[in-house]
């Protein structure tokens, strides 16, 4: 009981001086009431004077993986008088799901990163705004890649990439081993335990590969698979897994020259003084991914929202994609960064699955791949 | 009824956090599979319950839960002591390295593990790559820190009186440890073992990234069915196991905590003070030295990693980590992802306080009675469960209930925090309650007869007491927020990247930079936690450390 015995006054003196430290702790620094540190509302009511048209607030929600320079963003903000507010969350698979689940109620104006393995489901859903009855028109180029079947235009093209098999050119070459070139030559012996990929279910690039099977093989791909196991190929669950663990040209020095990866990856192996890539893509082994945008059913500002989705078709977005998301833009007539032009070969004939035969056979793909794979 | 009111005024706050923001979503989700077209269909959910994947599923996780459980306490209990009750030098240093590996990106510590166990790597030969060795190492890795620091915590305040006496009577240290020590430490054992059961068994990025594609935990085939597949009768059923697995856990663990509680007196002041280690600490001190070795491989591979560029030593990568980046792919400099992190850590940390301080409260007042005492004991349940829901499943379902009305909350700024407190809410619980539920209620009697109001008592009997376990607590949910990314990954956020997300996004692209970079962001990461939980344990309330 000696805690009772200290006098009262010294013990206010304490505890007075731990709440004070708690309260300054919690104030000082606290999120709560946040605002004034959000960049894009501080240059927002900068430039929100030199306004046309539809103005407002717009939410576009999108995947973890966009980006954009603040300055394109300023500039658009500043032309239109639109305060656009990003919220990422997810990726493309959690975005689509986020917005089916919530589509009687969107969180959102507008969305982008909706994919051509998840498109269908999104308009199945009916998650995205019919646009207004006279077709918008797309900058040239776009048509190519829109959405089969998605005759309304409802999801605009914003960028694509080729999910392709990559090889590491300098150690093919230390070894003397000729370099694979197609999907069959990853189940011969030659290349046994060489190659290292992402699996299906647990990743986007993955799945692709999965239907660059599926298109290759048609209803025999399983035993691709098989053939493919047996040969020691490496899955792992995502991409860095894969790339930055297991392959040779990946940041922790891996012991596999093919890996799974992107028609942009070369341009990334490019040594410092060197006018050569390291790796390079296996482009009769490609699957086209795209990304799409659209205004949500039921948006606050759906004006608003179609001037985003316009937006991110614009020479000025357009141009960013390469070196703030890595993919390919899909409008004619914009110029590529140095490396990009010079070391991503791209694919003239990339493997092509309808989206409608992915969203009606995704779940039986992939726990048929599991099963295969995991035999 | 003056009590009931006051039991519940007490628990009120905490249980509308708790009820709007876990209990709501989680309800909303699993309706969705019962519901699954607006019209009530149980038949898909137990259709599902019958399949023998998700038995070979659920199975896998318990298993693995269970034995890196066993682990990290028998790893965990000899570090304990040895940093909390040994006068070692650096303890508290080492005490706030301990934290790095939980605000380390799980993708991150996946390829320096893959380094150390992969082909070529130095334990390669042991073939522990992609098996579930490989998934328990890293569980352990993860969690072991949850049980120094809980365990360590209640062992630093228990009085050394009676372990004296029952020396001076002629006990040996063994049986001191058996018959005095490890009866007092039970509470505190429990509970951290069942922390890091939780942890363990809602262990998403471990799994996957260690085990490959080959083993599925519950938590990794609702992210599957929930963020892919949208199966959501398939996500409900398991959502709806893990849930039974958890309570089913809770109850073991409340059985194990109850009657070992208050065995031995906690006092301030006194018992806190570390004894200078002697010649029979040394096998103890040995295995907190392999322990940390242990630890620190995988995180010096990544230090190493982030400092050697072309073969040689440089800090290119930290210094690219504070210019603009070339390509945008850093939306923010590092410098301001960091501060995003350490501000959503403070909200996080004080909230987690708050309502972690009022469960203890709560739960450790004197019960009249055995309705009194069941309330009780199901409230401190109440807030682990938590931890044992799938972060996808309360991720989506906050999204989908809280989006009308008052309880709109979805673009709340506040969302990301309050997901994190609920997260280090249990941790926070778990380390005050042993040690208020040590104190002698009949001190608080003596305050009150001497006048002192409630408040007043609890201030001048219970904080000084609890002051460095909520402390420890302090620095415990600072660093689960600031490594926090499963649960928050599916909300939608304001556009501020915090560290996490630089991360993950960097080293999710190609290139040598962008990996080195990764690795430096980690390392900074790491280092700022420690340095803030350093900072934390050092407040003290004046003449508190000095008695």
């Amino acid at each position: 009981m000696r805690t009772l015995r200290t006098a009262p006054t010294r013990r206010r003196g304490r505890t007075g001086l731990a709440a004070a430290a708690v309260l300054a702790l919690a104030t000082s620094c606290s999120l709560v009431g946040t605002g004034e540190d959000d960049p894009a509302a501080v240059e927002s009511t900068d430039g929100g004077g030199a306004t046309s048209e539809p103005g407002g607030e717009v939410v576009l929600l999108t995947h973890d993986s966009f980006a954009l320079p603040d300055q394109v963003v300023a500039d658009f903000e500043a032309e239109t008088g639109i305060e656009l507010t990003i919220r990422p969350g997810g990726d493309a698979g959690a975005l689509t799901n986020r917005l089916v689940l919530s589509k009687d109620n969107p969180q959102g104006d507008a969305v982008f990163g909706i994919d051509n393995t998840f498109a269908s489901r999104a308009l199945e859903e009916g998650v995205l705004a019919d646009t207004d009855d006279d077709a918008v028109a797309w900058p040239d180029g776009v048509e190519q890649y829109a959405l089969p079947g998605d005759d309304e235009q409802r999801l605009a093209p914003v960028d694509n990439g080729n999910v392709c098999v990559n090889v590491d050119t300098s150690w093919f070459a230390e070894n003397g081993i000729e370099e694979p070139e197609s999907l069959d030559d990853l189940t011969d012996p030659a290349y046994e335990g060489l190659f290292v990929t992402p699996g299906a279910a647990t990743s986007s690039p993955g799945l692709a590969f999965l239907l660059s099977t599926v298109a290759e093989y048609g209803e025999d791909w399983p035993t691709y698979w098989e053939d493919l196991v047996a040969n020691g190929a490496q899955i792992t669950s995502g991409w860095t897994d894969a790339y930055q663990g297991s392959f040779t040209q990946g940041g922790g020095k891996g012991q596999r020259p093919i890996v799974l990866s992107y028609d942009s990856s070369p341009a990334f192996t490019v040594a410092e003084g060197s006018d050569e890539s390291s790796t390079r893509a296996l482009l009769d082994t490609c699957f086209q991914q795209v990304e799409y945008a659209g205004v949500l059913e039921g948006a606050e500002n759906p004006d608003g929202a179609a001037a985003v989705v316009a937006w991110l078709q614009s020479p000025e977005v357009q141009a960013a994609l390469p070196e703030s998301m890595y993919v390919f833009p899909v409008v004619d007539g914009v110029e590529l960064p140095a490396d990009w032009a010079r070391f991503a070969e791209r694919p003239t004939d990339p493997y092509e699955v309808d989206p409608a035969e992915v969203a009606a056979n995704r779940d039986d793909w992939l726990r048929e791949w599991t099963d295969v794979t995991t035999r | 009824m003056r009590r009931a009111l006051a039991l519940l005024g007490l628990a009120a706050l905490p249980l509308a956090v708790l009820g709007v923001f876990f209990a709501l979503p989680v309800a909303g989700m699993v309706g969705r599979g019962f519901w699954p077209d607006g019209a009530f269909d149980p038949g898909a959910v137990a259709e599902v319950l019958a399949r023998p994947r998700v038995h070979r599923v659920l199975w896998f996780t318990v298993w693995t839960a269970s034995v890196a459980t066993a682990a990290a306490l028998l790893l965990g209990l000899p570090a304990a002591y040895a940093l909390h009750r040994l006068a070692l030098p650096l303890r508290g240093l080492v005490r706030g390295l301990l934290l790095v590996p939980f605000v380390l990106p799980t993708v991150v510590v996946g390829v320096a593990f893959r380094q150390l166990l992969g082909e070529g790597g130095p334990l390669a030969g042991l073939g522990w790559e992609g098996t579930p060795v490989a998934i328990v190492l890293g569980l352990v890795f993860f969690n072991v820190a949850v049980v120094v620091r809980t365990v360590g915590a209640a062992w630093e305040s228990l009085d050394p009186r009676p372990g004296e006496a029952a020396a001076a009577l002629g006990a040996s240290p063994a049986q001191v440890f058996r018959t005095v020590t490890l009866p007092a430490l039970r509470p505190a054992l429990a509970g951290a073992a069942s922390v890091v059961f939780l942890f363990c068994a809602t262990g998403f990025g471990v799994v996957l990234t260690l085990g490959g594609t080959r083993y599925s935990s519950v938590e990794t085939e609702i992210y599957l069915l929930t963020t892919n597949l949208l199966d959501l009768p398939a996500a409900a059923a398991l959502s709806l196991l893990q849930l039974v697995v958890v309570v089913g856990l809770l109850l073991v663990a409340a059985r194990t905590r109850r009657g070992s509680e208050a065995v031995v007196r906690r006092r301030a002041g006194r018992a806190a003070r570390p004894v200078r280690p002697r010649w029979r600490d040394a096998p103890q001190v040995l295995l907190t030295v392999l322990l940390l070795a242990a630890l620190a491989a995988p995180i010096g591979a990544l230090v190493v990693g982030s400092l050697r560029v072309d073969g040689a030593w440089s800090l290119a990568y930290y210094r690219a980590l504070g210019s603009p980046s070339q390509d945008g792919l850093l939306a923010v400099p590092v410098a301001t992802a960091m501060l995003n992190s350490l501000r959503t850590a403070v909200d996080a940390t004080w909230m987690a306080l708050l309502l972690g301080g009022l469960v203890a409260l709560t739960v450790t007042r004197r019960s009249r009675g055995r309705g009194e005492r069941r309330v009780r004991a199901t409230l401190d349940g109440l807030f682990m469960l938590p931890l044992g829901v799938s972060a996808v499943t309360v991720g989506f379902g906050l999204l989908i209930t809280l989006d009308s009305g008052v309880l709109d909350l979805r673009d709340s700024p506040l969302l990301v925090p309050i997901a994190q407190a609920l997260v280090a809410l249990p941790l926070v619980v778990r380390t005050l309650v042993p040690v208020l539920a040590g104190i002698d209620d009949r001190q608080r009697q003596a305050a009150a007869s001497l006048g002192a109001g409630p408040l007043r008592a609890v201030l001048t009997v219970d904080l000084p007491v609890v002051w460095r376990p909520l402390l420890a607590a302090a620095g415990f949910a600072f660093a689960v927020s600031l490594g926090e990314f499963g649960a928050t990954a599916f909300l939608a956020r304001d556009d501020a990247p915090t560290m996490p997300v630089a991360i993950f996004r960097l080293i999710g692209h190609p290139g040598l930079l962008n990996y080195g970079m990764a690795l430096a962001a980690s390392v900074l990461l790491a280092a700022a936690t420690a340095v803030v939980v350093l900072a934390v344990e050092r407040l003290r309330v004046p003449a508190m450390g000095a008695f």
